[in-house]
C-alpha cells in the first residue's frame, strides 16, 4: 500500500479537508488503490518527451491595460457568509 | 402536448420560424413534461416562470421575423454553467445557495440566439463521476431500463441530468461539459447524441472548473443535426478565456451532406480492450461496415499509448481539480462551517461541503503535486499525455476520423459501482484520450444491447474539424437508424 | 582583497553576513495582472475587485499586456536576460486574502533571467550585485486583524495587482550594501516608470535573506525576514538578525531556516512559525493560461524606448557637466533629482547649478523634511536665482539670503530682490564714496594698510557692511587695490 495513514493526515491538511481518525484507513486504502494503479505509467519510456501543459497549440493572448471592471462590491460579497461593512469576514487570523 | 415534445430541435426550430407553433406552447409542453418527470431527478432547479417569460419574448421576436438561430427553443442547462441570478451549485453542498451575478459565455450565446431556459440539470458533483451518483442533489435515474427489469440504471456522468433530460424528452437539447467523457459516455448510456468539441472551441468562462486543461462544453441532443445547430450557437471566440481559439465558427449544419465517399476512417486496434463485451465489439464492426458501405475507406491505425490514457488522466485531472477547488473555502460564497480558527473553518467547511468522490480526487491531486511526488506523477503523466497526442497526430496522417466504441459496457445499475472507484473510472477508457489530446469527439446511438439498452459509437476528429466529424456522425446515424425510445415509466 | 571591515566580531571570532534580497515591486499599470479591475491605492474596501479577483466560480485570468511590457522593460533596465518564453505557475496555499487558494506566479520559467546591478556605496565606491531572476505574480488582498474582537476582515482591492519579484543573488555583505541595493533598484524602477517605488504605500517591499558564516566558509542557514517596508528598517532588521544568529551559534545553537517578521517598534525580528507550518506549495503550470511567448523584435522595440538610466546619466553628468563623481551620484540617485538638476543647469553654469542643488537646496529640503515634489522652490526659480548671481544683480552672499526667503515664501528671486532692495551696488562712484568714507573714519587703519597691503581685507569687510552687503565685491576689491597698490617687496 503506497499511502499510509500519516500521509493521508498530511495530505488532508494540505488540502484543508478535515478527516476523522476512523476515516484514515478508508482514505489510505482508496488512495493507494488509485496510486498503485497509475503506477503503470512507469512502464512508458518518456526520456526525450516534453510534458504537455495545454491542449491548445497557441501562445497566450494578452489584453489591453484597461479598466473594464466596474466596482462590484455588492456582486462579489452578496454570497458571502458573515460579510460585514463591505469586508469579507473570517475567524481571527493570528500571526 | 406530448406531440410537441416529440419534435427534435431542428424540426421545432423550423416550425417556430414557420409560425406553425409558438415558443410559449412549446415551452409549456416542456414545463409540463418536466413536472411529470420529477422521479428522474434530472433537473435540480426548474425555472418555469422564467421559461414562459423568455418564450413570450421569443414569440414577439418570431412574430417580427427577428428570431435568432435558436429562437424559442427550450433548453436544459447543466448546473456547471453559471447562470445570472439563477442558482448554480455544480451540484455540490459547498456551493449551497450560490447565485451568480454573471452568465457563462456559452449560455449567454444561447440566450442571444433566442433559446429558452427550462432549468438547471443535475450532474456529478463538480462533474467528477461517470454515473451522476456523486451529485449532492441525488442520483439521476436513466429513462432507459433493461428489458423486463425495473432496476434503476445510471444515465452516465457527469452530465447525467443532461443526457436523461434529452432521452426523456424533457428538454429539446441540453448543455453539458466533457472532461474525460462526461458528454459522450452519458449520451451512449441514454441513446442520445453527445458532442465534445475541440478544446478551445467553446468558452470555459463562467463554467465551474473541474480540470482546466481538459474541460470543454458541448451539447447533448437527439440528433446529429441538432448537435450541429447547438454547437454553432455555443461555440465562438471569447477574449475572456485565454484558451479559447480565435477561429471562425462554420455553419455546421451545412456540413451534414451525407456524403463521406473517400473519407478515411481509422480503426485503432488498441481500443479492442480485454473484457470488452462481445456485443460492443460486434457493434463496432457493424459501424465499420456502415461507413464502408457509405463509401468511406477503412484504415487500420495504431494508438500505442491508449492504455496509459486513463492512468495519466487520473493524475492530471485530480491535480488540476485539487487546485481549482481550493477557492471553495467558505470565505466568499457557499457553505461555511464555523471552526475554532481559520484553518479549522477551512477544514470543517470542506469536509462537510465536498462529497466522497470529490474529496478522493482532491486528495489524490494534492498528493501527486506535493513535494517529492510531482515529477514521478504529474510530470510523468503530462509526458505520457504528449505521447498520446503524438499518437493521434500520427494516426491522422493516415485517416480523417477515428471510429471506436463510446463505452465498454451499457448503462449499469445505480449503486453497482459506487464502492469501486477503479471500475467506475474504467467507464471512460475510450473517451479520455480525446480529452488528453484536446480533440473533438461525438457519440452516436448505434444499437441496443442484448438486454435492450442503448449503445453508442464514438467518432474522434481532427482538431477544429467538427465539420468532418459531424458529417461522418450524420452518416453513421442514418445507417444505424436508431429509433428505439424508453417507455415513459416515470409518468405516474 | 577580502574586505574585512564588514565583519561582525563575536565572542569567538569574526563572522561574515551574507544577504540576498527579494524585492516585490508593484507594476505601474491601470488594471490588474489578470483582470480589468483598477489598481489605484487607497480605494474603499472591496470596490476594486472584479469577478476574477474574488475567484468566483468559473472565472478565468487573462494577462495584461502592459504588465508584460513593464516586466520586460525592467529586465532590460537590470541588464538581464529576457526570456522569450515563460510560464505561469500556481503556488497553492490557503489564506483568507488569497481568494483562488493559489497565487499565479512564475516558478520554473520566469520572464526575466540573470542580470546585474551596480550599487553605489556611501564611501563613493560601487559594487556589482547579481540578479538571479525577475518574475511576474499576483499580489494578495489584505487582512485586517484589528477591526473586530474575534474576526479578521478581508479587503481584496489589492488581490491580483501585478507584482514583479526581483530576486538577487546572495552578494551583499553588510546592511549598507543591502540598503544601497534597494535604493538602486528603486531608482532604476522609477527611471523606467515600471514601479513608483513607494515603500510607505507598500508598492515596494523587500524580503531579506540573512545568514552568517565564518569568513571563507560554506554559506550558513538563512532566515528570511518578510515584508520589510522601509530602507531604514532593512538596515535595522539586518543588523539585529545577523547579531541574533551569531549569538545563537556562539551559544552552541543552530539556525533553523524560517520566516521572520521585523517588528519595527521593538527593532527586533520574530519567528513567524504559525504561517510556516507544513508549507508545500505544489507549484504546477496554470492550466488556465498558455505559455507567454514573444519575439526578439518585441523586446528590441521596448529597448528602443528605454530612458537613460542612473549609471549612464551619472557618466554623462561627469563628462558633459564636469561634475564630480560624488555629486553626479547624488544627483542621479533619484530620477526627480536628476531632472531637477538638469532643469536648473540648462543654459547655465552646470557646476554652479550642481552646487546650489546639492548644497543649499537639498540641505533646505532635508531640514524641512520636504521632497522635491513638495518643495516650495522649483527648478525655474532656482535657475533664476543663479542668473541673478551671474549677471551681477546680487552677490553670492546675498543669494543665500534670497534663497532662504524663497524657501520660506515660495516667491520668485527677482521679486524678493526688488522688494527687499537687495540689488547689488555696481555704481563705481557710489562704492568709491563708501570707501572714502571708511578711509576717512579710520586713518590708523589706512596707515596700517599702506604698510601691510594684506590689511586691505579689513576695508573690504567694512565697505560691505556699510553697503549692507550690496556692493559688488569684485568692484570693491578693484577700487581698494587702486588705493593701496601692493609694494614691490610683496
Amino acid at each position: 500500500m503506497s499511502v499510509d495513514q500519516n500521509t493521508v493526515r498530511k495530505v488532508a491538511h494540505l488540502a484543508r479537508i478535515a478527516v476523522q481518525e476512523d476515516e484514515l484507513d478508508h482514505f489510505a486504502k482508496e488512495m493507494s488503490t488509485i496510486l498503485d494503479w497509475v503506477e503503470q505509467l512507469s512502464e512508458v519510456n518518456t526520456d526525450q518527451v516534453e510534458p504537455m501543459t495545454s491542449a491548445v497549440a497557441q501562445n497566450m493572448r494578452v489584453r489591453a491595460d484597461e479598466v473594464t471592471s466596474p466596482p462590484l462590491r455588492d456582486e462579489v460579497t452578496r454570497n458571502a457568509s458573515g460579510a460585514e461593512d463591505g469586508f469579507f469576514a473570517v475567524p481571527k487570523v493570528v500571526e | 402536448m406530448t406531440e410537441l415534445t416529440k419534435l427534435n430541435l431542428a424540426e421545432a426550430r423550423d416550425k417556430l420560424v414557420a409560425k406553425e407553433i409558438t415558443a410559449q406552447e412549446l415551452t409549456q409542453a416542456y414545463v409540463s413534461a418536466i413536472e411529470a418527470a420529477r422521479p428522474l431527478n434530472a433537473y435540480v432547479l426548474e425555472t418555469a416562470d422564467k421559461a414562459i417569460e423568455m418564450a413570450k419574448a421569443s414569440d414577439a421576436r418570431l412574430q417580427k421575423g427577428e428570431g435568432g438561430a435558436l429562437e424559442g427553443v427550450p433548453l436544459g442547462i447543466k448546473d456547471l454553467f453559471c447562470t445570472k441570478d439563477v442558482r448554480t451549485t455544480a451540484c455540490s453542498h459547498i456551493l449551497d445557495g450560490y447565485v451568480p451575478a454573471y452568465e457563462s459565455t456559452v449560455t449567454a450565446n444561447l440566450w442571444a440566439d433566442g433559446a429558452v431556459l427550462l432549468g438547471k440539470l443535475n450532474n456529478d458533483e463538480f462533474a467528477m463521476g461517470s454515473s451522476n451518483e456523486t451529485s449532492y442533489e441525488g442520483a439521476v435515474v436513466n429513462p432507459w431500463r433493461r428489458e423486463g427489469d425495473d432496476t434503476q440504471l445510471v444515465p452516465g456522468g457527469s452530465s447525467g441530468g443532461s443526457s436523461a433530460a434529452v432521452a426523456a424528452e424533457i428538454a429539446l437539447a441540453t448543455t453539458a461539459t466533457d472532461t474525460g467523457g462526461s458528454i459522450r459516455q452519458p449520451a451512449a448510456f441514454t441513446g442520445t447524441v453527445g458532442l465534445k468539441p475541440t478544446y478551445g472551441r467553446c468558452s470555459r468562462w463562467g463554467v465551474v472548473a473541474f480540470a482546466s486543461s481538459l474541460d470543454q462544453p458541448g451539447p447533448i441532443t437527439r440528433t446529429v443535426r441538432d448537435a450541429a445547430v447547438m454547437l454553432k450557437s455555443m461555440a465562438g471566440f471569447d477574449p475572456k478565456d485565454t484558451t479559447s481559439v480565435d477561429a471562425p465558427v462554420p455553419d455546421y449544419e451545412t456540413a451534414l451532406t451525407g456524403d463521406i465517399r473517400g473519407l478515411k476512417v481509422g480503426i485503432p486496434k488498441e481500443y479492442r480492450v480485454d473484457g470488452m463485451a462481445a456485443e460492443i465489439d460486434s457493434l463496432w464492426q457493424q459501424g465499420i461496415d456502415w461507413l464502408k458501405q457509405a463509401g468511406a475507406e477503412i484504415v487500420d491505425v495504431s494508438l500505442p499509448h491508449t492504455k496509459y490514457a486513463l492512468p495519466a488522466y487520473y493524475i492530471v485531472a485530480p491535480a488540476e481539480a485539487s487546485s481549482n477547488l481550493a477557492r471553495y473555502d467558505g470565505v466568499r460564497y457557499g457553505l461555511r462551517v464555523d471552526g475554532e480558527n481559520i484553518s479549522d473553518m477551512y477544514e470543517q467547511t470542506r469536509a462537510a461541503g465536498f462529497g466522497d468522490e470529490v474529496k478522493r480526487r482532491v486528495m489524490v491531486g494534492t498528493y501527486v503535486l506535493s513535494a517529492g511526488y510531482y515529477d514521478a506523477y504529474y510530470i510523468k503523466a503530462q509526458k505520457v499525455r504528449t505521447l498520446i497526442a503524438q499518437d493521434f497526430a500520427q494516426a491522422y496522417e493516415k485517416c480523417d476520423v477515428l471510429l471506436t466504441p463510446t463505452t465498454p459496457t451499457p448503462a449499469f445499475g445505480i449503486g453497482e459501482k459506487l464502492d469501486d472507484p477503479l471500475s467506475m473510472y474504467l467507464n471512460d477508457v475510450f473517451t479520455v484520450p480525446a480529452n488528453l489530446a484536446g480533440l473533438p469527439g461525438i457519440s452516436v446511438p448505434a444499437g441496443l444491447s442484448a438486454n435492450g439498452l442503448p449503445l453508442g459509437l464514438q467518432l474522434i476528429g481532427k482538431t477544429f474539424d467538427e465539420e468532418t466529424l459531424l458529417r461522418a456522425a450524420g452518416v453513421l446515424e442514418e445507417a444505424a437508424a436508431f429509433t428505439a425510445a424508453p417507455e415513459a415509466w416515470w409518468r405516474a | 582583497m577580502t574586505d574585512t571591515s564588514n565583519y561582525i566580531e563575536g565572542l569567538t571570532g569574526s563572522w561574515e553576513i551574507v544577504m540576498g534580497l527579494e524585492i516585490h515591486a508593484q507594476v505601474v499599470s491601470n488594471s490588474k495582472l489578470f483582470s480589468g479591475a483598477p489598481t489605484e491605492f487607497g480605494a474603499e474596501q472591496n470596490t476594486q475587485v472584479s469577478l476574477v479577483d474574488a475567484a468566483l466560480p468559473g472565472m478565468l485570468p487573462v494577462i495584461n499586456e502592459k504588465c508584460v511590457e513593464q516586466a520586460v522593460r525592467t529586465g532590460l533596465g537590470l541588464k538581464a536576460q529576457v526570456n522569450l518564453r515563460s510560464v505561469f505557475d500556481r503556488k497553492n496555499y490557503f489564506y483568507p486574502d488569497l481568494p483562488q487558494g493559489y497565487q499565479i506566479s512564475q516558478f520554473k520559467d520566469p520572464i526575466i533571467g540573470e542580470g546585474l546591478v551596480e550599487i553605489d556605496l556611501p564611501d563613493g565606491s560601487t559594487k556589482d550585485v547579481r540578479i538571479e531572476r525577475l518574475h511576474l505574480e499576483q499580489d494578495a488582498g489584505k487582512s485586517l486583524h484589528d477591526q473586530h474582537p474575534s474576526m479578521s476582515f478581508v479587503d481584496l482591492n489589492r488581490s491580483g495587482v501585478a507584482l514583479m519579484e526581483i530576486v538577487s543573488m546572495p552578494d551583499m555583505r553588510c546592511a549598507e550594501e543591502a540598503q544601497a541595493y534597494v535604493k538602486k533598484i528603486r531608482a532604476i524602477l522609477r527611471y523606467l516608470g515600471t514601479c513608483d517605488g513607494n515603500m510607505e504605500q507598500g508598492s515596494m517591499r523587500a524580503d531579506v535573506n540573512v545568514s552568517v558564516r565564518r569568513p571563507g566558509e560554506e554559506l550558513g542557514t538563512r532566515c528570511e525576514i518578510k515584508n520589510v517596508n522601509s530602507i531604514r528598517f532593512i538596515g535595522q532588521a539586518i543588523e539585529y538578525e545577523a547579531r541574533r544568529q551569531v549569538e545563537v551559534i556562539e551559544d552552541g545553537g543552530t539556525i533553523t531556516q524560517e520566516t521572520r517578521l521585523f517588528d519595527s517598534k521593538a527593532g527586533v525580528t520574530r519567528s513567524m512559525r504559525s504561517k510556516e507550518e507544513a508549507h508545500d506549495y505544489r507549484y504546477f503550470p496554470d492550466p488556465d493560461l498558455l505559455p507567454l511567448v514573444f519575439t526578439q523584435e518585441y523586446v528590441d522595440a521596448i529597448a528602443a524606448t528605454l530612458p537613460e538610466l542612473p549609471d549612464d546619466k551619472k557618466a554623462r553628468f561627469v563628462s558633459d557637466y564636469g561634475l564630480s563623481i560624488y555629486d553626479a551620484g547624488v544627483l542621479v540617485s533619484e530620477k526627480v533629482r536628476a531632472e531637477f538638476f538638469e532643469d536648473v543647469a540648462k543654459g547655465r553654469d552646470a557646476k554652479m547649478a550642481s552646487n546650489w542643488v546639492t548644497g543649499d537646496f537639498f540641505g533646505a529640503l532635508n531640514k524641512a523634511g520636504l521632497t522635491i515634489e513638495t518643495s516650495p522652490v522649483n527648478a525655474k526659480q532656482l535657475g533664476e536665482l543663479i542668473d541673478l548671481i551671474k549677471d551681477d544683480t546680487i552677490s553670492g552672499r546675498i543669494a543665500k539670503d534670497v534663497f532662504e526667503i524663497m524657501f520660506e515664501t515660495g516667491d520668485d528671486p527677482a521679486k524678493i530682490v526688488d522688494e527687499k532692495g537687495l540689488r547689488q551696488v555696481t555704481d563705481l562712484s557710489a562704492i568709491e564714496a563708501a570707501i572714502d568714507e571708511v578711509m576717512a573714519a579710520n586713518p590708523d587703519k589706512v596707515q596700517q594698510a599702506i604698510e601691510k597691503p594684506k590689511m586691505v581685507g579689513w576695508f573690504v569687510g567694512q565697505v560691505m557692511k556699510a553697503t549692507s552687503g550690496k556692493a559688488n565685491p569684485q568692484a570693491v576689491n578693484k577700487l581698494l587695490a587702486a588705493k593701496f597698490p601692493p609694494s614691490a617687496e610683496d
